[in-house]
């Protein structure tokens, strides 16, 4: 299971780019850490999701 | 008759402690956007007697600005970097302040942010946000970023927090308040956020970077 955005989900195995997809995540207002470091978004194809994994999907709204 | 700058770093040392003023005084730090966030934080950081400010933003004051952010009704028109300047000088005259009237983009971050220790996202766009956010991580490691995401509408002042999501990311705000559906941003709130990135920023120059 993968811890993403404190809860687990079954994402073993999907890269973050499958993960994504089944999400409602706009692509240009997201960064993503995975295992306290910053995944570069180039690399969201790439990079696979593991068992234990810790990811936060950062999420940014409007307003400053 | 303003103080000498010998007399203003005696009184915020008097304050501080004279290891902690060291820091602060030496200290660079960019804000990138200078409206409610921006200007607030600038006016926290320059009071705090942080050596050196990076001003970014394309923009001018307008009328509508003046509810929340950090400028006079005589300023509307002026370029914010100008005005903020001006209203910085005020309260910190011996600040040094480095002026960019440029948007930010991916082509000229790292020219624009090089000096600074610390990066502060101050931007009202979500993808505007999301573009620094990614860019320093990736393209700048060395650097501190503080950022905010969530300071609209007239939610609770407790659910502003800060959150510290890497070992070089702080990201300040309530995470969900979007001004594109609260439809407000209500001053205080807007302050509120801007004292957690700014709070943020001194506590990282003071060596604690636990939040």
């Amino acid at each position: 299971m993968v811890s993403i955005n404190g809860e687990k989900v079954n994402a073993d195995g999907m890269s973050i780019s499958e993960y994504l997809a089944n999400t409602s995540y706009d692509l240009k207002k997201i960064a993503i850490e995975r295992n306290e470091a910053i995944v570069p978004k180039a690399k969201y194809d790439e990079t696979v999701l593991c068992d234990g994994d810790s990811v936060e999907i950062v999420n940014f709204v409007g307003g400053g | 008759m303003i103080p000498s700058k010998e007399e203003m770093t005696a009184a915020m040392t008097a304050r501080h402690g004279a290891e902690l003023q060291e820091r602060f005084s030496s200290a660079t730090v960019a804000i990138c956007g200078l409206g409610g966030l921006g200007s607030n934080i600038a006016i926290s950081l320059s009071r705090a007697g942080v050596g050196r400010l990076i001003l970014i933003d394309f923009d001018k004051v307008d009328i509508t600005n003046l509810y929340r952010q950090q400028y006079k009704a005589v300023q509307v028109g002026k370029d914010k970097t100008v005005a903020l300047a001006e209203n910085l000088k005020e309260i910190a005259p011996y600040i040094e302040i480095e002026a960019h009237t440029v948007r930010i983009t991916e082509d000229n971050a790292s020219e624009l942010l090089i000096d600074a220790d610390i990066v502060c996202e101050a931007f009202d766009k979500p993808e505007s946000k999301a573009m620094l956010t990614n860019f320093v991580l990736e393209k700048m490691p060395d650097k501190y970023l503080v950022a905010a995401s969530g300071m609209a509408g007239a939610g609770s002042a407790n659910d502003i927090k800060t959150r510290r999501i890497t070992k070089r990311f702080y990201l300040c705000g309530d995470g969900v308040s979007d001004v594109n559906e609260s439809g407000s941003l209500l001053s205080s709130r807007v302050m509120l956020c801007a004292a957690h990135e700014a709070h943020t920023a001194l506590r990282i120059l003071a060596g604690q970077y636990e939040v």
